[in-house]
């Protein structure tokens, strides 16, 4: 039973650990400022609740300790990165960074339509 | 349009200078969950995070006048799932697009015109925008009526649109902004 639960506690910790390599090889990948700004929302979802589910069941199995205060991690996390990454578009569009996204809904499509 | 103005400014004075105890009640008890949470809950603790789950609002409501009302509670339950299982299932999806060739995606801007009025709505569907992979809400226009967002690979924007005000959007509204108050 043990092992059982130190393989879940391993596959949790490499799926977290898979999904926080990904987000931050988009990161360094994707073309554009806004694409790449994808790859840091992947990472803080999947990525770290991946690791703290593997760390909370690690704890409540193999210590006998449940620790409450990994959940606050997740949740304080889900709501602080979209208002980081918010922030960070607006700052973005208001230095008008070029993009290759085709912006025929953006309303000052003129002069940061650029590179096709 | 201005008498509309007027009323509102009126109703902020009322707020600024008539303090409630308790303007916000859920908060209140969050507030003091996640204290207790955070310390290793007591009796100490208890006297302390009540004691700042009731002066913290007391002194911030002038920021934050309308008390956020939850109309649905299992509805609001129900959505949480959802969003949980969708962050799993876009995650991989743009897992495989981000490891894919990236030439071949289409990313886009798209505005989501907004049924929702309240702030606090705006806020968590804005929020659930970011937090599904794929899309990122990135401006609010000043008159609150449309969002813009940046999605990674759009096929159509309509399609994208359609989805996120069906999926989201509605059920925020059914929990938040009973059909009642429409102002």
């Amino acid at each position: 039973m043990a092992v059982f639960i130190e393989y879940l506690v391993a596959a949790l910790i490499l799926i977290g650990a898979t999904f926080a390599l990904i987000g931050s090889l988009g990161l360094v990948k994707l073309p554009d400022f806004f694409q790449r700004l994808h790859g840091p929302t992947k990472a803080t979802t999947l990525g770290v609740g991946g690791m703290i589910l593997g760390s909370i069941l690690f704890f409540t199995a193999v210590e006998r300790t449940f620790q409450f205060q990994e959940f606050l991690v997740s949740l304080f996390l889900f709501i602080t990165a979209p208002a980081s990454a918010y922030i960070i578009a607006k700052a973005a569009l208001h230095l008008k960074i070029q993009h290759n996204a085709d912006d025929s809904t953006k309303k000052e499509s003129n002069d940061s339509n650029t590179s096709e | 349009m201005s008498e509309q103005r007027e009323h509102v400014t009126l109703e902020q004075d009322a707020i600024l200078t008539k303090k409630k105890w308790l303007p916000h009640p859920f908060l209140s008890v969050n507030m003091l969950l996640i204290w207790l949470a955070l310390n290793n809950a007591s009796m100490g603790h208890f006297v302390l995070g009540s004691f700042l789950a009731i002066g913290i609002p007391y002194l911030v409501q002038a920021f934050w006048p309308q008390a956020v009302r939850i109309y649905r509670p299992m509805l609001l339950v129900q959505y949480l799932f959802l969003v949980l299982v969708d962050i799993c299932k876009a995650n991989v999806i743009v897992a495989i697009q981000i490891l894919g060739p990236s030439k071949k995606l289409k990313a886009k801007f798209f505005e989501v015109p907004l049924d929702v009025k309240d702030d606090f709505t705006i806020t968590m569907l804005a929020g659930t925008i970011t937090l599904t992979p794929g899309t990122v809400s990135a401006e609010l226009s000043p008159d609150k009526k449309r969002l813009l967002v940046h999605g990674l690979n759009v096929e159509s924007a309509e399609e994208e649109i359609e989805l996120i005000k069906q999926r989201y959007e509605k059920p925020l509204k059914e929990i938040f902004e009973c059909s009642t108050r429409s102002s």
